[in-house]
């Protein structure tokens, strides 16, 4: 792939004795919607704040836009939109305040038009006068997403932006999200604890656990993989192992627990799998496939 | 970028109600000193005047704008303190409580400028009212008690200074006490970079000058090597000026020192700024 966007590289961050983020490596492209997915405190807010320079890692290196962080902040920035963890907003301030002085850092001469724009696109329109204080959370979520796009940035770094919100909340700011993608062509890099949230709004990913990067490739490649996790609730499970075992002997068959056996297999063989088990008069009484990476995300978010 | 945050300092300053606290206070204190003044004033100063009136005598209009200037901040220069740290003790630490620290810090604007920016503005503030003081103690009680030859009593004896000879004492005392109160500002948003709330910056920066007063007021020669160095010790330096003659010497280095303090503050901010790792 071309124009790598971010790419970090071993990046290590400790407090204390407590190592936040091990040795973690991904690239972002230009164009992607990149996934960083894991569960709670698996390090993704470390990772993302260590991106946005807010703190300092041990070892590693972040290169954004080609150029190192740490070198070059203020010109990265300038062109980095972010909400990190969640949008916090002078509350004092209304919400056209709040906007104009988060533009004023940023390098641009806003006009009041261009604020009711983006205000308007992000659903908000009318309540700019309106103290932040006021606001709900899916709100100050909106106006986050507003206040990221005022300087025009190439890049979009959101840290768990549906996190808190209701249904409806969680639907508006991933339609949001998508249409930064579709309509202004941003780079965007998502954080989320939600495979689905991610399989949904993201091309690529990357998945952190424990400060570690387990996996990192195409969402497409990753989440959609045509060999699924068969499990099948069966009456004779001794029997069934043996027959499937017997008819296809590559097969790793095993047996889960009670009367459940799991088996890998590839998503053209369930029915195959389901018609040989009858046909060998075994009674199937549930039949359950399972993506991988599914599974693999559970066992990591259990663990 | 430095300019442009401070002008953002300056609408998050001025759209707090806590700004406001300080202005409204003072003006309460005054009034209420000025009502005190207008109600058993005589009294009061014949309680100074009383050991001197053996060899003097007073005629005249003792009670006027010039001295009840000086009462005002000899009283109020305590006070003050406090008044600026409420809003400059939030600078930094506040925007750590309410979570847009993080928000100020992913922007491209340099984690110094941040710091200078609200160094700036914090210092407009105290400016600001140390300007209403000032305001206050001439322009408004000159007109409510007159004028006329001003009596300082200090630890020389009685100053007596002519009515011209009042003004420039009163423009250099306020410079002064702007550099006393710009150093209790100083303070606050230094302990402001290590906190993540607002109280505790606030609380500190009351308790070091409470701290310090007591150890310059305390007679005690352990005490003295460090007591010079100490900025509650040039706080109320402004009394040199109403002495005569006035020793521009002891007065000059009171401004250094407190320049210094200011400076090392502010760096001792800036640093640890820099070096913080943004969490909250």
């Amino acid at each position: 792939m071309e124009n790598p966007i971010i790419e970090v590289k071993n990046l290590s961050k400790k407090f204390g004795n407590f190592e936040a983020v091990k040795d973690v490596s991904f690239t972002v492209h230009k164009g992607d919607v990149f996934g960083f997915l894991g569960p709670n405190g698996a390090g993704k807010s470390t990772t993302i704040r260590c991106l946005m320079s807010l703190i300092k890692p041990n070892s590693g290196s972040i290169a954004i836009f080609g150029k190192d962080i740490a070198a070059h902040r203020q010109e990265i920035l300038s062109n980095v939109g972010s909400i990190i963890e969640k949008p916090d907003f002078y509350k004092y301030l209304s919400a056209e305040k709040n906007l104009e002085i988060f533009a004023r850092i940023s390098g641009v001469r806003v006009e009041k038009k261009e604020i009711q724009e983006m205000l308007a696109f992000v659903g908000l329109d009318g309540r700019g006068k309106d103290k932040i204080g006021g606001f709900s959370h899916g709100m100050k979520q909106r106006l986050g997403i507003a206040q990221t796009l005022l300087h025009k940035p190439d890049l979009i770094i959101l840290d768990e932006p549906t996190t808190g919100l209701d249904p409806q909340g969680i639907i508006e700011v991933r339609n949001l999200i998508l249409r930064l993608k579709t309509e202004q062509q941003k780079t965007v890099v998502l954080s989320s604890h939600q495979l689905s949230e991610i399989e949904i709004i993201a091309n690529r990913m990357v998945i952190i656990n424990k400060g570690r990067s387990v996996i990192e490739g195409s969402v497409e490649e990753l989440v959609n993989q045509q060999e699924l996790l068969l499990q099948i609730d069966i009456d004779n499970v001794e029997k069934a192992i043996l027959d499937l075992k017997t008819e296809y002997p590559t097969l790793e068959v095993k047996h889960l627990h009670g009367t459940i056996i799991e088996l890998p297999v590839e998503k053209e063989m369930v029915p195959v799998i389901n018609a040989f088990l009858v046909n060998k008069s075994h009674q199937v009484n549930g039949l359950e496939p399972k993506r991988k990476l599914e599974d693999f995300f559970m066992k990591i978010v259990q663990a | 970028m430095l300019l442009k945050n401070t002008y953002n300092e300056f609408i998050k300053i001025i759209a707090k109600p806590r700004s406001y606290i300080g202005l409204a206070a003072l003006t309460a204190l005054i009034f209420i000193i000025l009502f005190a003044m207008k109600a058993d004033g005589t009294s009061y100063i014949s309680f100074v005047t009383s050991s001197f009136e053996q060899s003097l005598s007073f005629n005249g209009n003792i009670l006027n704008g010039n001295l009840i200037a000086f009462i005002i901040l000899q009283m109020l220069i305590v006070h003050i303190p406090l008044l600026i740290a409420l809003v400059t003790g939030d600078l930094i630490s506040g925007e750590a409580a309410m979570g847009t620290i993080r928000m100020l810090a992913t922007k491209p604007i340099s984690r110094t400028n941040i710091v200078l920016s609200k160094f700036i503005a914090g210092a407009v503030y105290t400016l600001i009212l140390t300007l209403w003081l000032a305001f206050l103690a001439l322009v408004v009680v000159k007109f409510l008690f007159g004028t006329g030859d001003m009596i300082v009593l200090n630890s020389d004896g009685l100053v007596i200074l002519q009515e011209s000879d009042v003004l420039w004492r009163y423009a250099c005392s306020f410079v002064i006490a702007f550099l006393a109160l710009l150093t209790v500002s100083s303070l606050s948003i230094c302990l402001s970079a290590f906190a993540e709330n607002s109280i505790g910056p606030i609380v500190s920066t009351m308790a070091i000058i409470i701290l310090f007063t007591i150890i310059g007021s305390l007679d005690v020669s352990v005490f003295d090597t460090i007591k010079p160095y100490l900025f509650t010790t040039h706080m109320a330096s402004w009394r040199i000026l109403f002495e005569d003659p006035v020793d521009f010497g002891a007065v000059g280095q009171s401004v250094i020192i407190l320049i210094v303090h200011n400076i090392i503050l502010v760096g001792i901010a800036v640093i640890k700024f820099n070096k913080k790792d943004i969490t909250s």
